[in-house]
């Protein structure tokens, strides 16, 4: 806790101020905004149509006409890597947000709901858990096919227990504490109690730890559609465009590279985001993990 | 007219050990506008006969049998729902420890207006209650701290903060649960005063909960004596502390050290140790640490009223 804290809106402008005073901060903030500006002016910002097949024009090496030369089918590299910057941030987003709230709901039920449920969800968790990311993959994707819903179903899969883990745990001592009692012998109802009394406690280190995982999930949506078990070709994609440029890799590296460098770079600024975030909001943690 | 009665009150726990009978036959009342004591040592039951009133028991705790009647309902037979209801606008509380009792990531002023969730008063009407009832408690410059956060206030300011929120729905009955234990002396004398004043002015009663018999002589008109999960002793406060008609309360007495008038190099004790409650002594549950047992402790004593008003629970104890 800092001396600010009184204000809210100081604190957090303080907060801000400290994180862009740390130079991975900055950095990963850049890689971040980068990334965002070219998935949102995708169309304005690429010259061709991402799916344009042009056979004259295959296999280009990068130049003015195409920043990052041309794939098999004479696509343009540029405006594929921006329009699979979309899918890939949009799923990271969207994934990562949903399995946020479903974590917070199941772990606020199994850390204050009666003990039974908790060893049921405990177990739910534990044999989600279990699975490796990629048979879990692979079995979904048997079952419904490939496709975006696919990718998110997946990462919500993966993500959930350990976030739900964390919620329950840090209920469970909430559940003891002296102001929960307290609100109970004013009347809160039970929602209410986890609604104003558990919930502001616990989702700020989750939050942090989902800008963490951010990287993840767009590693997990450029695997498995990779694999083929995500966006079905032509929809651009990160993990699509390596697939692509994969078997003509001796001649051709340009294709595998525009697929790769910008998993990489977005890899690397959210992580740079998310371990500052850690450090400006529990200075207690710098220079752990 | 009476806010509280309990009558033969028992409440049980079932523990992995057999059933622990936390509190047998308890019976006292809290007539309105007043405020009642209860003391006894750790582990008497006080903080179970608390949570039974607000019907917070833990899960595996029931009330036996007995009747808890507060403003002519019974609390001991009335649902989940019904209690909540009363929690708050009725019947409030005010807990040991400040630190804990207020919520660390939620502003005062929040946290107080949380507590009005169920009037339709708007907002700034909210607020100007928070601060009429934060004045009240001595918190100075009110208006701003409702923007500040727990941590920034004192231990002694904290529980006044709590006082404030727990009278804010001025209920009938505030339940004061050790809440000077936490703090310093000179604090207690303080807040001790606060909680005086503040009922007086509210009319509410108070059940105050301590084992500081100075601070129960201090503030309370009635004093209800406990030990190990039986009320030994009740009376109006001047009648217990001046004619102490159980040995358990004379012992206690006895043991306060502000009532030593020499000095010793040992302050008295209680020689021995509260029994184990799964398995309870046959007759008088003071039996085994009482310097004035006799044969017939053997049976369980009956109460036995001194004066009207003042019962014991021991043979000894005579009717004048």
């Amino acid at each position: 806790m800092y001396a600010a804290a009184s204000d809210p809106k100081r604190a957090r402008l303080a907060a801000v101020q400290r994180l862009l005073r740390e130079p991975l901060g900055v950095f990963g903030v850049t890689l971040v905004v980068l990334m965002l500006f070219g998935a949102i002016f995708a169309d304005w910002l690429s010259i061709y149509e991402p799916n344009k097949i042009s056979p004259r024009d295959r296999f280009q090496g990068p130049s003015w006409d195409h920043l990052l030369g041309t794939d098999q089918l004479g696509r343009d590299l540029f405006s594929r890597v921006l329009h699979g910057g979309r899918i890939a941030l949009s799923v990271a987003l969207f994934s990562t947000l949903a399995s946020l709230v479903i974590g917070i709901v199941l772990g606020l039920i199994a850390g204050y709901g009666p003990r039974w449920l908790d060893n049921l969800m405990l177990l739910f968790f534990d044999s989600i858990k279990s699975f490796p990311t990629v048979m879990l993959a692979l079995a979904l994707v048997t079952l419904f096919g490939p496709s975006l819903t696919a990718v998110v179903i997946v990462v919500v899969l993966v993500n959930v227990p350990g976030y739900a883990r964390i919620i329950r745990t840090q209920t469970l001592a909430l559940k003891e504490s002296e102001f929960v009692t307290a609100a109970l012998s004013m009347g809160a109802s039970t929602p209410r109690i986890l609604r104003v009394h558990v919930m502001p406690n616990v989702v700020g280190p989750l939050l942090i730890l989902a800008s963490m995982d951010i990287p993840v999930v767009i590693a997990i949506e450029a695997g498995m559609s990779f694999l083929g078990l995500g966006v079905r070709p032509p929809t651009p994609s990160w993990g699509a465009i390596l697939n692509d440029g994969f078997t003509a890799i001796r001649d051709t590296p340009w294709i595998v590279l525009a697929g790769g460098l910008p998993i990489i770079i977005t890899t690397l600024g959210f992580t740079f985001l998310g371990e500052t975030l850690r450090d400006v909001f529990d200075p207690r943690l710098k220079g752990r993990g | 007219m009476t806010v509280l009665a309990i009558e033969n009150l028992n409440v049980v726990f079932a523990t992995e050990g057999g059933d622990l009978h936390a509190l047998r036959d308890v019976s006292f009342k809290v007539p309105e506008q007043r405020i009642v004591g209860i003391v006894g040592e750790s582990g008497c039951g006080k903080s179970t006969l608390i949570n039974a009133i607000l019907g917070l028991l833990a899960e595996n705790g029931r009330i036996a049998s007995g009747s808890i009647s507060f403003e002519g309902e019974d609390l001991a037979h009335l649902d989940d729902k019904a209690i909540q209801d009363l929690r708050g606008p009725r019947l409030s509380t005010v807990f040991q420890d400040p630190m804990g009792a207020l919520n660390p990531v939620i502003s005062v002023g929040r946290q107080m207006r949380n507590i009005q969730y169920r009037s339709d008063l708007a907002r700034a009407e909210k607020d100007a209650r928070s601060i009429d009832m934060l004045r009240q408690v001595r918190i100075p410059d009110a208006a701003q701290a409702l923007k500040r956060y727990p941590h920034e206030f004192s231990g002694g300011m904290k529980q006044r903060i709590a006082i404030a929120m727990a009278l804010m729905m001025e209920p009938a009955l505030l339940i004061a649960d050790e809440p000077t234990t936490a703090l310093d002396a000179t604090l207690e004398v303080t807040t001790i005063e606060l909680l005086k004043d503040l009922q007086a002015e509210i009319g509410c009663s108070v059940l105050f909960i301590s084992h500081h018999l100075g601070v129960i002589a201090e503030l309370c008109d009635d004093v209800v004596v406990m030990y190990a999960g039986e009320v030994v002793e009740r009376g109006s406060t001047r009648q217990v502390f001046g004619n102490p008609s159980h040995p358990y309360t004379a012992r206690l007495l006895d043991c306060d050290p502000a009532r030593q008038s020499e000095r010793t190099r040992q302050l008295p004790t209680i020689p021995g140790e509260l029994p184990d409650l799964r398995r309870r002594p046959e007759g008088c549950i003071f039996a085994a640490r009482c310097d004035r047992r006799m044969d017939v402790c053997a049976a369980i004593p009956p109460d036995i009223e001194v004066v009207p008003g003042h019962v014991a629970r021991c043979f000894l104890a005579e009717s004048q």
